[in-house]
């Protein structure tokens, strides 16, 4: 006998997104500074001020500033090691965040974690994570906590691509499936995983389908658009915070520089990033706003003015702090 | 005799035994087409197809599991873990599946699969991308655990891991991947696993290293030379199951060692070793064995110069045993 296939769960449908201004010029000037945040941390890094391993977030910028921005100070995030733009959109500063990639004692964690590791309790930003998948589980547990407290807050959990193919992914979404816990899981998709491209690490391209199998509300579409994502994440929040619905979002983006600084990006073509930098999400942004919401150059300008100011200071901040200087305690001294 | 670094002796091997050998696959994330992370399989695609060469989904339990399956049939799968650091997710199944299969199937089923993955620190990689975990591992019976030192000894060891029966972790120390230089012998040749090697002879201290350790340990040993003292070094090579009768035969001879371990000091290697030349060497120790390791601390990004064992404090460490 067949059985009837499950009923897919309440999928989204795309709609206008008018231009509000006010929101569109505060959404433009965070993405810009998260830009400028990644192009100062690029330049530590080949100073040598910044060490370790530093992911860009360059081209992706929309959908963290996109996504956090349908949430209320009060809701969790739970990213990435592609995660400053996330901080940087969760209210946290740019001194708190280029200092922690400094390793200076000013820095969000005291600079004793640097660039993965960027996390602010006041402002619910529940880190970076470096290990791929594994961060999953652990926001889903974050969730439950605001269930069982009624507290109606809802964690918003990044992930990539590649982070779609490890055990922690599933079990995280399977647990927040079977509890209904108020989450909204976030696959920025930036259609490679390091050097794979996704057709060598997906048999099936669309991560949200993988909602199917657990029973959980889905969404998929164009992260180049600001408004777009915002709107987008607002309805599945919504049902997070209202109804305890987990969501699996899959946002396609792309990232215009390596997966970190020493990759070069070799197994992708000039002509492919090209195409993409003409998806610009600052340019949409920027256009629109001046064509469809009227904003002169001069608004414009001073918004950059603004963010070059901030970035000025905050480099400042992190060359002249002083480094960390705490261990955990040994147990044993030599 | 060709030059090579760590890594170009790692592909020479790899690319040896796959002429040698059709049963030798490679598996893992971005090994294929991108060459691994720090180019280890660079070019053995071209060479050997992709089917030999898998470029594999980000998923680590997947790839072991795999590679397990594989073996069993007589396989000889070499996946790469992109780091120590991510070796986790597959913990279960190397621990609990790969480990035991020989024993728990009465040796109907070897797993000749052989794990390679960079380790260790020195690199500025902070937390995810800087850990030592041999411990672990060796504290898994059933695995073999081994590091090579430099290049001759990493293609000689990677040869005799992929030839043998039992699985085994290969630790390659990725500090000094590119900085170790040195001749390698273009066609086949091994090294004995479970032998260690004395890397130099002397009569006051016995030093202890293995992998990028052993490197640090010369420098003590050079500075502590300056100021007339004698040390006997020897490199571990295969940490499980590792050579006590060399270890021990070289405390008897100075009555005094030195073990040197980038991994934190609690439960590390070292206190394995210094229980083992305790055991053994007891009536011939004028000092206490000491252990110069990393600290019981989460490894750190800023603090990491003051982490590692350095030749300074090999130095003191030497000059401690011999003032006791
Ligand atoms: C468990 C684990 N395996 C491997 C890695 C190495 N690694 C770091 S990021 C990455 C690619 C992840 O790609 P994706 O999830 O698409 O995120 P993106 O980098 O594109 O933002 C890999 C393989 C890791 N950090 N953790
Ligand atoms: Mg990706």
């Amino acid at each position: 006998m067949n059985l009837p296939y499950a009923p897919s769960r309440i999928e989204a449908v795309e709609r206008e997104v008018p231009v509000n201004k006010a929101l569109l010029l505060g959404l433009y000037r965070q993405m810009l500074a998260i830009r400028r945040i990644e192009e100062a941390s690029a330049k530590a890094y080949a100073q040598g001020k910044i060490g370790g391993f530093l992911h860009l977030g360059i081209g992706q910028e929309a959908v963290c500033v996109g996504a956090v921005g349908a949430l209320r100070p009060e809701d969790y995030v739970v990213a990435t090691y592609r995660e400053h733009g996330h901080a940087y959109a969760k209210g946290m500063t740019a001194r708190s965040i280029l200092a922690e990639l400094y390793g200076k004692k000013t820095g969000c964690s005291k600079g004793l974690g640097g660039s993965m590791h960027l996390f602010d309790a006041e402002k619910n930003f529940l880190g970076g994570y470096g290990i791929v998948g594994g961060h999953v589980p652990l926001a889903a547990g974050v969730a439950y906590k605001c269930k069982y407290l009624g507290e109606k807050r809802v964690t918003l959990c990044f992930f990539g691509d590649g982070a779609a193919n490890i055990g922690g992914f599933f079990e995280g979404v399977a647990l927040a499936a079977l509890w209904k816990l108020p989450i909204v899981f976030i696959c920025e998709n930036n259609l490679y995983s390091m050097g794979t491209p996704l057709y060598r690490s997906l048999s099936v391209e669309d991560v949200s389908m993988k909602a199917l199998a657990f029973g959980i509300a889905r969404d998929r579409f164009d992260g180049e658009d600001v408004l777009r994502v915002r709107a987008r994440l607002a309805e599945a929040v919504e049902r997070a915070r209202e109804t305890c619905e987990p969501t699996l979002i899959e946002v396609r983006t792309y990232r215009f520089r390596g997966h970190s600084m020493s990759d070069p990006g070799q197994y992708r073509t000039k002509d492919e990033v090209e195409e993409w930098k003409k998806r610009d999400p600052l340019s949409i942004a920027r256009r629109r706003l001046v064509e469809e919401a009227d904003a002169d150059e001069g608004e414009l300008r001073q918004i950059e003015l603004g963010v070059k100011a901030e970035l000025e200071d905050a480099i400042r901040f992190a060359d002249e702090s002083p480094p960390a200087d705490e261990y955990l305690p040994f147990t044993i001294k030599e | 005799m060709p030059t090579m670094n760590i890594i170009q002796a790692v592909n020479d091997a790899l690319r040896l035994e796959m002429r040698r050998d059709p049963r030798v696959v490679i598996l893992g994330e971005d090994v294929a087409k991108f060459g691994g992370v720090f180019r280890a399989t660079s070019g053995l695609v071209d060479e050997f197809g992709p089917d030999r060469v898998m470029d594999t989904p980000l998923a680590e339990a997947g790839i072991i599991g795999a590679a397990i399956g594989m073996a069993l049939y007589g396989l000889r799968p070499v996946p790469e873990i992109q780091f120590a650091d991510f070796i986790f997710p597959a913990f279960d199944q190397i621990v609990n599946e790969l480990a035991k299969f020989r024993y728990r199937s009465g040796g109907q089923y070897p797993a000749p699969v052989v794990i390679r993955t960079p380790y260790g620190g020195g690199i500025r990689g902070g937390h995810y991308h800087s850990q030592s975990p041999e411990a672990l591992f060796i504290h898994t019976p059933g695995l073999k655990v081994v590091v090579p030192s430099d290049p001759y000894e990493a293609k000689g060891l990677l040869l005799s891991c992929i030839r043998q029966n039992d699985p085994v972790l290969f630790l390659e120390p990725k500090r000094i991947y590119r900085a170790s230089k040195g001749e390698v012998p273009e066609g086949d040749y091994t090294i004995p696993l479970g032998k260690a090697r004395v890397v130099r002879e002397g009569t006051q201290v016995t030093v202890i290293a293995w992998g990028s350790m052993l490197h640090t340990a010369l420098e003590g040993v050079d500075k502590a030379a300056e100021l007339g003292i004698s040390c006997e070094v020897i490199d571990l090579r295969t940490l499980m199951p590792f050579d006590v009768e060399t270890m021990v035969e070289s405390v008897k001879k100075t009555g005094r060692a030195v073990i040197v371990q980038e991994a934190p000091r609690t439960c590390g290697f070292a206190a394995e070793l210094s229980a083992t030349i305790s055991e053994r060497a007891m009536a011939w120790l004028e000092a206490p064995v000491e252990r110069l390791c990393g600290f019981d601390t989460p490894f750190p990004y800023t603090l990491e110069h003051e982490y590692m064992p350095n030749g300074d404090r090999v130095l003191s460490t030497i000059q401690k045993t011999l003032d006791w």
